[in-house]
């Protein structure tokens, strides 16, 4: 069957895989906030990293020029994609590279292991990709009798453990040196038995452990950072090597790539190259960028595959207000200066992107009505904060308030009473709509006190907000609203009502 | 229908609002304006910052320094278009080249190699290896342990856009800012993973 494209907007087709998480985000962050440790290696991490960030960042005086830039080309890249994605096709097809296109996880997945098949092969080496544990693909390959080795460090530090990453930087962050070498010496045939806890000693013995897959590997899978549509080139940021080892060594290469991440022209990388490492590792430059454009003779992989992964994007790309979340470079920086991902962690989100790009990406992809994912866009506290850090500046609060609204309309028709979120909602913005019914609710405050116990602590609440309480005090109101203490003290109305400002309270004295 | 045909339809009814391609405001800096000997100041610093070796020496002292980088009976590896001089003093000397290429068990038994580049730029302290017949293919700057990159002082920019202008995009680049890392563990930073753990860069005054 033939279609032929009318020009209609037709019905979003959303993205599966490890996008959904299996349940909502206030349970998850409930269990994630009891784990003392996840917290504070996760906490001493993030401010690392964030003070790093800021002091590289303020090196550059051009830094919100080449923001700027940045956000508009990726604008201009999603305003332009259907073509652009036709233009790389060409350019990377004339240079002798292979082009899969996969609508969903399983038809990537599937892809994928038909052409490590083909290639004769039942393991690979893999590069760590965002993309590729989006769709599941070791899982997947495990399955299908094929084993997958990470081999960036962390990424093997995960894997070995049968965990799952945390952040899409550093996945094995919520890991200390300790535990790191208990895995070491668990998981791995061939390690020193008198492994420390030494970060140069445990590096080494990745070193060791991977350098035989390396030197062997037929096929080798990754991901991509950038793809220049004008001349076909593909782009793999990293820092160990191993990507250099992966992208060089085998005859295969088999690359998973979001559809999103093109570039028009070789130029826009230098805005890009410039962007991602300081907001992603706070250095200058990462130590190895690697590009690539098809199949170079006697140098590198003769056999070039690329997979070009819908899975959701054609449906975040259809949403005019969500669309600038596939703008998103995975640099990490808006988690690392996240409130609510410092505390909960990347495992409350479920799904594989976390931290606020995936409050909105995630629901965007599967559409909102995955049950456990339209909880994420509430997962903030709407700061700004990530807003501010993001080098392609996306709106991220915006998108997020935009995208609970969606929750709330896409439930009213199912449900047949309003559930005690919407009424509590609608109160709250009833009351704080205005000075004079805001000034009135506060006048139940020393209510409150009689919820509180001796200790002026309130520590269970009624209804929806039970959940508050379950793992906190709520310090009781005080007796006296601010409104009230004002008109006492100043024997007027409180400011917001007829708003008498200060300097004329100060001429009056 | 094709999954190339069913994604291009979606992205194309996805766009059904046609929203505008904005213009791109490039207000970024594209020179440094910095001048010669500043660079190779500049370039000496952010490559020490991530410890890397560097000396800055003046041609004629090239082979002298190379040799006495590379050390007592080291083997190492060159790409066919190095020029010889500049590995003159130091027995131990491969060639490897698209034609006749090198085993990978041959350049994992073989101590350094040597190469020059394409670019370098200052200000983020990296090195642009292109694949021309001075740099070779690029397994042999990955391979072995110790990687020494010859660097003319001409070829230094100031900053990225600079660089990036003299370059052909559809060659397999290599960009190198200082030797292997990671931070993966608890955020330490250790030199020296996978590939060459040991890189030293050598500037040479024109
Ligand atoms: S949303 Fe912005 S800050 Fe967050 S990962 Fe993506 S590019 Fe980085």
């Amino acid at each position: 069957m033939s279609s032929t494209y009318l020009g209609m907007p037709g019905r979003p087709v959303f993205g599966d895989g490890n996008l959904h998480a299996t349940e909502a985000f206030p349970t998850a962050a409930r269990r994630e906030l009891g784990n003392a440790q996840l917290r504070a290696n996760l906490g001493h991490a993030t401010h690392t990293i964030r003070d790093k960030r800021l002091r590289v960042v303020a090196e550059l005086p051009d830094w919100e020029e080449l923001r700027d830039a940045g956000s508009a080309i990726k604008e201009s890249v999603m305003a332009r994609l259907p073509e652009l994605l036709e233009e790389f096709e060409a350019n990377f097809t004339a240079r002798g590279g292979k082009i899969h296109w996969a609508r969903d996880a399983a038809e990537a997945n599937k892809t994928v292991r038909d052409l490590i098949r083909d290639a004769g092969a039942d393991e690979v080496v893999k590069v760590k990709s965002m993309a590729t544990q989006e769709i599941g693909l070791n899982e997947y390959l495990e399955e299908q009798g094929i084993a997958a080795f990470e081999t960036d460090l962390a990424e093997l530090i995960v894997q070995l453990d049968h965990d799952k990453p945390s952040h899409i930087l550093v996945p094995a962050i919520h890991k200390n040196r300790t535990q790191i070498r208990d895995i070491f010496l668990r998981e791995m045939p061939d390690v020193d038995p008198g492994l420390t806890n030494n970060p140069a000693r445990l590096a080494e013995a990745a070193r060791v452990h991977l350098r035989r897959k390396f030197l062997s590997a037929k096929v080798a899978v990754s991901g991509a950072n950038f793809a220049i549509a004008k001349s076909g080139t593909l782009a793999v940021v990293e820092s160990e090597g191993n990507g250099r080892m992966c992208l060089t060594l085998p005859e295969t290469l088999i690359t998973v790539m979001g559809v999103e991440k093109l570039l028009p022209s070789w130029q826009d990388l230098e805005v890009f190259m410039q962007l991602l490492p300081r907001s992603s590792t706070g250095e200058r430059m990462n130590p190895y960028t690697s590009l690539w454009t098809g199949v170079t003779e006697g140098d590198g992989p003769q056999n070039v595959h690329l997979v070009l992964l819908d899975n959701g994007r054609s449906a975040a790309l259809a949403d005019e207000m969500g669309r600038s979340a596939l703008h998103c470079i995975r640099c990490s920086a808006c988690m690392n200066v996240c409130p609510v991902y410092e505390r909960t962690g990347g495992h409350a989100y479920g799904s594989t992107y976390p931290g606020p790009i995936g409050a909105i990406l995630s629901p965007l992809l599967t559409g909102i009505t995955s049950e456990e994912n339209a909880s994420l866009p509430y997962a903030s506290s709407l700061c700004g904060a990530c807003y501010d850090a993001c080098p392609v500046k996306i709106n991220i609060p915006e998108i997020l308030v935009h995208l609970r609204a969606e929750d709330v309309d896409s439930r009213r028709g199912t449900r047949k009473t309003p559930g005690q979120m919407d009424v509590a909602m609608k109160a709250a913005s009833w009351a704080m709509g205005a000075g004079r019914r805001m000034a009135l609710a506060e006048k139940a405050l020393p209510l409150g006190k009689l919820a509180a116990g001796p200790d002026r602590k309130i520590k269970k609440l009624p209804g929806i907000a039970a959940g508050w309480t379950q793992s906190r005090d709520i310090p009781a109101p005080p007796a006296q609203s601010f409104r009230d203490w004002w008109g006492k003290e100043r024997g007027k109305s409180a400011p917001g009502e007829n708003a008498p400002t200060i300097t004329r309270q100060k001429e009056k004295e | 229908m094709s999954a190339r045909t069913e994604i291009l339809d979606r992205l194309r009814s996805a766009l059904h609002d046609a929203p505008a391609a904005p213009d791109i405001p490039r207000h970024y800096r594209h020179e440094s304006g910095l001048p010669g000997d500043e660079r190779i100041e500049l370039l000496r610093d952010r490559l020490l910052d991530y410890k890397a070796g560097v000396c800055v020496v003046d041609e004629p002292d090239v082979p002298a320094r190379v040799a006495e980088l590379l050390g007592k009976g080291t083997t190492y590896v060159v790409p066919p278009g190095l020029e010889e001089a500049w590995t003159a003093l130091a027995p131990g000397r491969i060639t490897d080249s698209a034609e006749e290429p090198l085993s990978v068990a041959e350049l994992d038994a073989a101590d350094a190699v040597v190469t020059g580049c394409a670019a370098a730029v200052a200000e983020t302290g990296t090195i642009i290896l292109d694949g021309s017949p001075d740099q070779g293919r690029r397994a042999i700057s990955l391979i072995p342990d110790h990687h020494i990159c010859l660097v003319r002082a001409g070829d230094i920019a100031g900053v990225l856009p600079e660089a990036l202008r003299g370059l052909d995009g559809t060659h397999p680049l290599t960009w190198i800012s200082g030797p292997s890392a990671t931070s993966d563990i608890e955020l330490e930073r250790v030199e020296g993973v996978h590939g060459p753990r040991t890189l030293d860069v050598v500037i040479i005054r024109v």
